[in-house]
């Protein structure tokens, strides 16, 4: 405990999530959905991976299944090197949810505090923790703050705060910035690269945003529907220092080009 | 301005009903006390100006329909200008009432909460109990109460027991459906983020389930309380009772003192105005305190 992950990276660490063959069947009224369906993948330690398809591409839920929340039906999965559940039972990762489901009756602080409460953290621990994390996100000074007082990019960089702060090296975090408007999300971007690189966190990040993933990632992953599969994983050629024009650069502009493409290989755009 | 808004938009329209009613109520009163009025005059051989008619009309010792400034001075005397442990001291009678109504009410809050965290935790119980409590109510109270104490007199248990049960028998049901209901309200994130933490079933139940059916609590605590006092009423009225705004409801209806009778009721009104506004004004002290935007 105590300190952040200061490790240095490492193009050979170890695998952090590790999937085979993993398929997902759920049993609907009107016939089985293939949610998932012979997905192998490789999350190494450090990694910032992200998710991007259409609806219905299974990326949501593939998260779901590294989160013990959603139990796959096939093929093997490992978290950790540990079973989903036991990852989750040991408290290995972060969840960051669409929306900041902050609970409205306590505090920011409170809000922070309320995993560290669950995990048996000392008072003074929990106090130093917030006091990190809100830094960590830019919120000093909001402890005190309910959740409707602050803005909607507010909000979700305290759920961030929350998933930060206790030891969970890997963190999962589901279209977390869908629902905001495109000033604060290039905003929130950048600021959560930089959050990446002093944590040393592995990320899986799920988008539907083209820019978003190429601009964060170390490797994205283009998934396409029906049934949910993985169609190209594209190694991500920029430096890890990302200013936001980046974005403006040819390097950026061929990744994007090649996520684009794959998204069409993946016929997502025929419905 | 603040000022301004709140007579224009609190106090205006709530005076201008009050007005309204008032006005009625005389007029129904002429009507309905005439024909005794007439049958009166007749047989002492009166003739009167109609406006000397439409006063006695008013003034009647045991009217069909009393008036309101009738009713206003009964209230008033027996509040007032009476001593608090005086028998016709609505005072008196009301604070008989408002102790089983309490005793009846925090029962009831306690048992509803009760059943209700049983339904949610307990999938057998969730099946076999909510039909049970629904056709509970179904049943009139006033078939029950008499049989509650009567059997409870049978067995040396009288006074204020009985009536507080009967209360507790109407408020549990508001307050258990409306925590069931409430300890339900988390959305599906929020008790998934719960399992993200691996929390306890009780960690998740305190933390979550207990906080987000706070506001559920108290909208069916106002129900509830107002229930509990219409119970403990009705526990009056079949025992008897000396004492309690049932005793004097019944005591007015024995004896044909309609001003009691009325005066009894407003007292019962009141009484339930107050019961609400404590119940609303704790909900807005709580509500603020766990971070409730200041309306």
């Amino acid at each position: 405990m105590g300190a952040f992950y200061k490790m240095p990276m490492n193009e050979h660490s170890s695998s952090v999530v590790s999937a085979r063959k993993l398929g997902l069947t759920f049993e609907t009224s009107d016939g089985p959905v293939h949610a998932l369906s012979n997905v192998d993948l490789e999350v190494r330690k450090g990694d910032f991976v992200s998710f991007i398809g259409p609806s219905g591409c299974g990326k949501t839920t593939f998260l779901r299944v590294i989160a013990d929340l959603e139990k796959n039906t096939t093929g093997e999965i490992s978290v950790n090197g540990m079973t989903p559940e036991e990852a989750r039972k040991s408290r290995s990762y972060g969840y960051v949810f669409q929306a900041p489901a902050l609970y409205p009756w306590r505090t920011i602080d409170k809000n922070i505090a309320l995993p560290l409460e669950i995990m048996g953290y000392s008072a003074a621990e929990r106090a130093q923790r917030i006091e990190r994390t809100l830094d960590l996100v830019n919120l000093s000074g909001f402890g005190k703050k309910y959740p409707w007082q602050l803005s909607g990019g507010m909000q979700q960089r305290a759920s961030i705060a929350r998933a930060l702060a206790f030891d969970a090296d890997l963190l999962l975090m589901d279209e977390p910035f869908g629902a905001l408007d495109e000033i604060v999300r290039d905003h929130l971007n950048e600021q959560l690269l930089k959050l990446w690189s002093r944590t040393e966190k592995t990320i899986c990040f799920v988008t539907h945003s083209i820019p978003e993933a190429v601009y964060l990632s170390t490797r994205i992953v283009v998934m396409s529907p029906r049934p949910g599969r993985v169609t190209d994983i594209i190694e991500s050629t920029l430096p890890k220092e990302r200013p936001l024009d980046i974005r403006e650069t040819p390097e950026f502009l061929e990744i994007a080009h090649r996520v684009r493409e794959g998204l069409r290989a993946g016929h997502s755009y025929e419905e | 301005m603040q000022q301004e808004r709140l007579l224009q938009h609190r106090i205006l329209p709530v005076v201008t009903i009050l007005f309204i009613i008032v006005a009625v109520w005389y007029v129904a009163a002429v009507f309905m006390n005439t024909p005794f009025q007439r049958d009166l005059d007749r047989r002492g051989n009166v003739t009167s100006t109609p406006m000397d008619f439409i006063e006695r009309t008013l003034s009647q010792p045991k009217p069909v329909l009393p008036a309101p400034h009738q009713v206003a001075s009964n209230v008033f005397e027996n509040t007032f200008l009476r001593r608090v442990t005086s028998n016709r001291s609505l005072v008196y009678h009301s604070w008989v009432t408002l102790s089983s109504t309490a005793v009846g009410f925090t029962l009831g809050t306690l048992l509803g909460i009760l059943i209700a965290v049983g339904i949610v935790h307990v999938k057998a119980l969730d099946r076999s109990l909510m039909p049970w409590i629904i056709a509970s109510q179904t049943v009139p109270i006033l078939a029950i109460a008499p049989m509650v104490i009567v059997v409870l007199a049978a067995v040396n248990v009288t006074g204020l027991i009985p009536k507080a049960l009967i209360s507790t028998y109407l408020s549990f049901f508001p307050v258990a459906v409306g925590m069931v209901k409430g300890l339900r309200s988390p959305e599906l994130i929020q008790l998934d983020l719960m399992c993200t933490y691996h929390a306890s079933a009780a960690q998740t139940f305190w933390k979550l389930r207990v906080p987000a059916s706070i506001p559920f609590l108290f909208t069916s605590m106002k129900v509830a309380i107002a229930a509990s006092l219409v119970g403990a009423i009705v526990g009056e009225l079949p025992t008897g009772a000396v004492a309690g705004i049932g005793s004097k409801l019944l005591a007015g209806s024995y004896y044909s003192q309609t001003i009691d009778i009325w005066a009894a009721l407003i007292a019962g009104s009141v009484l339930a105005a107050i019961l609400v506004t404590i119940v609303g004004v704790v909900a807005k002290i709580v509500d603020l305190a766990m971070g409730g935007r200041p309306a």
